[in-house]
């Protein structure tokens, strides 16, 4: 249901106005931060690892600013219907990006610790896993921001994938550390690096099925595709 | 608020439905103690009410909210008959209550009156006592003794809540009561003849918020013995009171539906520009 039709009232407007911009706003510093966050473990980039710890306390602010505005909107406007979902959506969606923050700042702390580490194995799982949740998170901001409940299910249905990648990834890195115990340390931080990663997606996808109900009135079956199957994960040594 | 490690895998697993709100609350819903079907309602050539198929659920409560002039007070005044009173307005359709036709012409409209009771916007009461007030209604129906009569306006009266305020004053003036209480003695006087369905037409528009509230949680009490139907222009009084809600425009139903899925997700574009203060 759009909601191209105006309210009589102009000030409802431009406050749901503001609740949106203001979602939009901390979803792109959030976004940046994955990204920054993604270039420091590639490219060893510890100014980049800075720039995404420093713009934590900003996110905590917005959210911080998004929940007292989403109460203020329930007690004044007491809105109903479409609106009521979207203002309710916006309580639980900031809730989801401030964690996506803060997953973000500890990838990128520990970006700093593993460059002081020669890794003899290559990135390449892990840059790709990066990958796919920047763009899952950047579609479901999109989605936030154009109201769209199709692309807010395509997010839900790509985090699958995500799983899959983490899962061939906690094996490759527990395989390395049995080679070699010097290899405990980097591929410890990678490993948490990778789960990070993993829970950003599946913040993401908490996004897109609350996107999906603000804009359609629908929920979204709770048996969503999830795949983190590493909690009963065994590699055991060769004898 | 600090980052945060888990370092049991899979144990910090978003629950599986993390998003959306809740799904829809499937109010159950009672047999029709009322079941309206193709009513149509005229003023002369004027067409108020346009092929309407609403069932009414037997001790439950029916809200019906839409802007002026869109056939909600109407739609109370046919299932009472109302419209009797003025020429040239009619009704046509079946508006079914057992296997009784309210807009049959020949229908007793004396014995409707009794099984279907009306409460309106402004207080009404008599220019009698209080205690005449509830019997006078009775008296018209049955015919009971002091003691019973005695009885019949204590229950009546404790029913409305209302009895605790005026049990020691009776015999004075129900001219003298307050608004939020000349509207619970109307209700009371409505209920004292035991009807079967309570129309509420905007019962509290002319009273503050708490004699509201109090009106509220009677109807709540009201709907174990009552079928009751409240017209409202207040939309949080429709989603606080009812537990079906209909949506009616220029004389059209556009959408009937538990009042948590009116109120959360309406189907219909116009009910949800309405109930959003779209309107326009």
């Amino acid at each position: 249901m759009s909601d191209a039709t105006d309210h009589l009232v102009k000030s409802y407007d431009n406050e749901l106005k503001r609740l949106r911009d203001m979602l939009t706003e901390m979803g792109g510093i959030v976004e940046s931060q994955v990204a920054m966050a993604a270039e420091a473990i590639m490219n060893r980039d510890s100014a980049a690892a800075t720039r995404v710890v420093e713009d934590d306390p900003k996110v905590d602010a917005l959210e911080r600013e998004i929940e007292q505005f989403v109460i203020r909107l329930l007690a004044l406007r007491q809105p109903m219907a479409g609106d009521l979902r979207r203002i309710v959506a916006g309580l639980k969606i900031t809730t989801d990006l401030e964690r996506i923050g803060d997953y973000a700042a500890n990838v990128a702390k520990r970006s700093i610790v593993l460059g002081q580490f020669t890794l003899p194995y290559s990135l390449a799982g892990l840059a790709h896993m990066a990958h796919m949740v920047q763009d899952q998170l950047k579609s479901i901001i999109d989605a936030l921001g154009e109201n769209d409940a199709d692309k807010a299910v395509e997010v839900w249905r790509s985090d699958r994938v995500v799983d899959d990648i983490y899962n061939a990834l906690f094996r490759e890195l527990i395989t390395y550390m049995m080679e070699d115990p010097r290899n405990i340390t980097p591929c410890t931080h990678l490993l948490f690096i990778a789960k990070n990663l993993e829970r950003i997606g599946d913040h993401a996808t908490n996004i897109a099925e609350t996107v999906y109900y603000a804009v359609s009135g629908e929920v979204l079956p709770d048996t969503r595709p999830k795949g983190d199957t590493s909690a009963y994960a065994v590699v055991r040594p060769k004898d | 608020m600090s980052a945060t490690m888990t370092p049991s895998h899979g144990q910090g697993q978003t629950a599986s439905f993390g998003g959306g709100v809740q799904p829809h609350a499937r109010t159950a819903m009672n047999p029709a103690r009322i079941a309206i079907r193709d009513l149509d309602f005229f003023f002369g050539t004027h067409r108020a009410l346009k092929g309407i198929n609403l069932d009414l659920p037997d001790r439950q409560v029916t809200g019906v909210i839409g802007p002026s002039g869109c056939g909600k007070s109407t739609l109370l005044r046919v299932l009472n008959r109302m419209y009797n009173l003025y020429p040239g307005q009619r009704a046509t359709g079946q508006v079914m209550m057992d296997d009784i036709n309210i807009i049959e012409p020949k229908l007793d409209l004396n014995a409707l009156r009794a099984r279907v009771g009306m409460v309106f916007q402004r207080p009404t009461p008599f220019p009698m006592t209080i205690f005449e007030n509830i019997a006078f209604g009775v008296k018209l129906h049955e015919r009971l003794s002091k003691s019973a009569m005695d009885e019949r306006v204590e229950w009546s009266l404790t029913r409305a809540a209302l009895w605790g305020e005026v049990k020691d004053r009776l015999q004075s003036s129900a001219m003298g009561l307050s608004g939020g209480q000349q509207q619970r003695l109307c209700i009371a006087r409505t209920i004292a003849v035991r009807p079967e369905v309570i129309l509420l037409d905007e019962p509290t528009s002319a009273l503050d918020p708490i004699s509201t509230l109090k009106i509220e949680e009677l109807i709540d009490e009201l709907k174990l013995d009552f079928t009751i139907v409240i017209v409202t222009h207040n939309m949080q009084q429709a989603a606080r009171c009812a537990d079906q809600v209909a949506f009616f425009y220029l004389g059209e139903m556009v959408e009937c539906a538990p009042a948590v899925q009116l109120f959360t997700a309406p189907k219909q574009k116009r009910t949800q520009e309405y109930v959003t203060g779209r309107f326009g």
